[in-house]
């Protein structure tokens, strides 16, 4: 997660011509650098995302109106769901694959190694543009993340600052997703087939195919509301011969496909951490591939499961809601493929362990309450309530974030040449998962009852479920600093980490030193 | 799911389903939700019950060596057509009640619902009570949303004027909108419906009990998107035809005459109520408004300017800000508003606006 101790002297063996201090970070075209870099600027957008989850949280701890006024609300619930989705969960997954698909796959970098510079240094402009946002006239965007015009065509600059921001975070992730592709299909050692490469290659394979496909439509949508908002054309306005609903099309062709380009590299973590402490190899490989793969192609034609109220005619619903059954049935592929790699495993449970076993119950819950969603009848009752509110965040928070979480503890040995402190870490999940669920389960009762996403007050009836779930933020968001305290432990000191600190983990990563020397796989090694 | 039970125990008053549905739409989809929750609770109970055997049994400390296995076609063939079957046994009754719920046709009563940034406007096109016109807003006083006074029962739920139908006819609400995307959503009914300007969506219920029902706008729509409630009063046969009659004589007496020329003393007070209810919420009460978003009207150099100025801006809106067109209004509410606000809080034009010279501009 952090600058390798010790990382830059290697440096200076190999390449003297090395800069250092800031320098080094803003020149360096080293995977491992730059994994770090995004590692590191994830998890500060995740605690500036976090700050602005625990404003909307406050206010809605009592009825009425008591911190901010509901303009401020809605520009809260807006930049934290961009800055989470496209400044956090996102770069946080790249960051894993810089760092670690050279080294599974036997590589000695990146396939383009000065692109990779660029797209992570793409990202901390867009992340200022975004916040910054919250100082100029008018405010920020304040129409959700949806962005769902006319409603945008109405906001002030910061609009303009959010869809300019959008287009920065869009080009970063493309270049990220192409530099990922061209590194796994070209530069794997002789002997990794593609069907023999680590799962977690595999499922950032097909997620950077998906990044590929719909950041550009996701460019194409805001850059039509900045058109219809500046230059007078109408593709989201009746009364100019376009429609609103267009918009919703546009963006959830991107949208659902999103939902799964966070999602797949979560599974890709857990699939390579759930065998390394099960001592037994991952169960199902080939169906594994082939589901995420089902997951990936599936995930392009149900957009509109997330539109059912916008008035579609009747076969347009049946047709989405079967359509998106069917995703149940390779996701519950992969969730039993997950158990059975457990059953009769020889099963310890360290951080990571802890944090895969977090995912797979919770990530479930939120696949089931998603399944209840696609029913259109139901669906309808529940679309832009809590309840949806409580099933993305079992999907993003519990899914994503734990498996990030897993992900991390099992790498930082490898990262930082030390062991983590094992107390510390298990306190951060169990407070995690506890939080989690005060936080989001009672949602899903606010959801049921009738309370609507997106409002800065509400009625009586539901002032118990929203304290609970207030206090649950509060304390959710600080035990993510416990995390922060280990990292740093982590790098500082401890015990020292051998090149394969996990008896029961496998893949190429495991035969480096412990920390991963700057340069690795100068000559790529023998993979039987 | 511990939580889950805890919080079932000790805070058994808390609604922890859907709304008690009143139609028999509102029955299909409640069952169907608790069908797929039940069904969704034992599969995730069967799975987490193998990983939770596994996680006490298979224990590395617990001195359990691992197998080696790591496929199986015939398993992995058993669960991908296994929940194939669940999945289609779900979606019949799912796919029956999607079919029931957009048949719109055979309605007795035909509402035209429209959004407005943030309030709802109400139009009875086609049955008995045709011709009512209305707009509803938000009751609940300020003071209870500042947390100065106690709040009431139905806090942000209550409006001025309740859309009120009567029980057991097919009631079809048509939804549009006059400025962004809105949401027509009441939970008892099972019914909501996106409102979309420039577009007209319809969706219908059947109510089977009196009494009154209350639901929100769905659909984020700007700054006051917490503060638009509906509110439906289901009635018998006779109240209804009662309400319709008294509506109706209401409606003719409160008719303006367009041609009528007013005093500035006449139109300041019915202009202050129309302010209060479709402008203070934004420009405040006070004219100061919020700025940079929402501009202060005293002092303001169109409310000062030309009368052409501000009436363009009345009925057209200013695109690329928060302010919306206000055509839907009468003549004789907008000539009041803008005579009211170039004569209060300091602002002293003197003039007055007629409601010919908005009859004028429309054209």
């Amino acid at each position: 997660m952090a600058a390798i101790p010790g990382g830059a002297d290697h440096a200076h063996d190999h390449d003297h011509h090395q800069p250092s201090g800031i320098m080094r970070w803003v020149t360096t075209t080293n995977h491992k650098d730059i994994g770090s870099m995004y590692l590191w600027f994830s998890f500060a957008m995740f605690l500036v995302g976090g700050v602005m989850a625990l404003v909307i949280r406050a206010e809605l701890f009592q009825p009425g109106l008591q911190v901010v006024d509901p303009d401020r609300f809605n520009q809260m619930t807006t930049l934290h769901g961009l800055i989470m989705v496209f400044g956090a969960i996102m770069p946080a997954f790249v960051g894993f694959a810089n760092w670690m698909i050279p080294l599974m796959i036997g590589a000695s970098d990146m396939a383009f190694a000065r692109m990779n510079n660029w797209s992570f240094w793409l990202l901390p402009p867009a992340a200022i543009l975004l916040t910054s946002s919250l100082l100029v006239p008018g405010g920020a965007a304040a129409s959700g993340w949806t962005l769902y015009p006319p409603l945008t065509v109405q906001m002030g600059i910061g609009m303009d600052m959010a869809i300019f921001a959008v287009h920065i975070l869009g080009i970063s992730s493309i270049m990220g997703s192409i530099n990922i592709v061209t590194t796994l299909l070209n530069m794997r050692a002789p002997g990794m087939t593609l069907m023999k490469m680590p799962l977690f290659c595999w499922t950032w394979l097909i997620t950077a195919y998906l990044v590929i496909a719909v950041m550009p439509v996701l460019a194409g949508a805001v850059t039509m509301i900045l058109t219809d908002r500046h230059f007078g054309t109408s593709f989201f306005n009746a009364a100019g011969g376009g429609d609103p609903v267009l918009y919703q099309h546009i963006f959830w062709f991107f949208g659902h496909p999103e939902v799964y380009i966070i999602a797949i590299p979560a599974f890709g973590v857990v699939s390579q951490v759930i065998p390394a402490f099960s001592r037994k190899p991952l169960f199902g490989y080939a169906s594994m591939v082939y589901a995420t793969s089902s997951i990936a192609i599936l995930s392009f034609i149900v957009w509109a499961h997330h539109m059912y109220t916008v008035g579609m005619p009747v076969a347009g619903q049946l047709y989405f809601m079967f359509a998106t059954m069917l995703i149940a049935i390779p996701t519950g592929v992969k969730v039993f493929n997950w158990v059975a790699t457990m059953w009769r495993g020889s099963l310890s449970f360290e951080t990571p362990m802890l944090f895969s076993i977090g995912f797979l119950f919770l990530f479930t819950l939120g696949g089931f309450s998603g399944l209840v969603l696609s029913m259109t009848a139901v669906d309808i009752q529940l679309h832009d309530s809590y309840y949806v509110v409580a099933h993305f965040h079992y999907v993003m928070v519990a899914g994503a974030l734990f498996s990030a979480y897993a992900g991390a503890y099992y790498w930082l040995p490898k990262w930082t040449g030390h062991m983590y402190d094992e107390k510390l870490g298990k306190l951060h999940f169990w407070l995690s998962i506890v939080f989690f669920n005060m936080t989001f389960f009672v949602q899903h009762f606010l959801g049921l009852a009738g309370m609507p996403r997106r409002i800065p007050d509400y009625s009586l009836q539901f002032a118990e479920f929203n304290m609970i779930s207030s206090i649950g933020a509060f304390g959710f968001g600080l035990s993510q600093l416990v995390f922060l305290v280990v990292v740093l432990k982590c790098i500082k000191g401890g015990e020292k980490a051998s090149a394969k600190p996990w008896d029961g983990a496998e893949g190429l990563e495991w035969t480096v030193p412990s920390p991963a020397p700057h340069h690795t796989f100068e000559t790529p090694p023998v993979f039987k | 799911m511990g939580l889950f039970l805890l919080s079932g125990i000790s805070q058994a008053e808390m609604k922890l389903n859907l709304q008690e549905p009143i139609t028999a739409l509102g029955r299909d989809v409640y069952d169907l939700h608790l069908l797929m929750t039940i069904v969704c609770g034992v599969i995730f109970v069967a799975v987490f019950g193998v990983m939770f055997w596994s996680v006490f049994v298979h224990r590395k400390s617990a001195g359990y060596k691992a197998a080696t296995f790591h496929e199986s076609t015939t398993v992995e063939i058993l669960w991908t057509i296994v929940p194939v079957f669940i999945l289609l046994g779900m979606a019949w009754p799912a796919t029956k009640t999607i079919l029931a719920m957009r048949d719109t046709t055979n309605a007795d009563i035909t509402i035209k619902a429209t959004g407005y940034q943030w309030k709802w406007g109400y139009d009875y096109l086609k049955g008995t009570g045709e011709g009512i016109s209305f707009v509803s807003t938000l009751s609940t006083p300020q003071p209870q949303v500042r947390n100065e006074v106690a709040k009431g029962e139905n806090y942000l739920l209550e409006v001025d004027n309740e859309l009120v139908v009567p029980v057991g006819k097919k009631i079809r609400i048509l939804t549009t909108a006059n400025d962004v995307i809105h949401a027509w959503w009441v939970p008892a009914l099972a019914v909501k419906q996106d409102a979309v300007p420039g577009f007209i969506r319809d969706t219908w219920f059947r109510a089977e009990k009196t009494g009154t029902y209350r639901g929100q706008c769905a659909e984020l729509c700007g700054k006051e998107h917490g503060y638009m409630p509906i509110v439906v009063k289901i009635v018998t046969e006779e109240e209804y035809a009662a309400w319709v009659d008294g509506k109706l004589k209401a409606m003719a007496a409160a008719a303006d005459d367009p041609n009528k020329m007013y005093l500035v003393e006449e139109l300041t007070p019915r202009g202050e109520k129309v302010f209060a209810a479709n402008c203070a919420a934004c420009h405040q009460a006070n004219g100061q408004g919020l700025p940079p978003a929402f501009p202060p009207l005293v002092g303001s150099k169109v409310v000062l300017g030309p009368q052409d100025g501000q009436i363009d801006i009345l009925l057209n809106g200013k695109s690329g800000t928060a302010m919306a067109a206000f055509k839907h209004l009468s003549d004789t509410e907008l000539a009041a508003v803008i005579t009211y606000t170039r004569n209060s809080w300091g602002n002293a034009t003197g003039e007055v606006v007629q409601p010919s010279d908005i009859k004028v501009a429309r054209e």
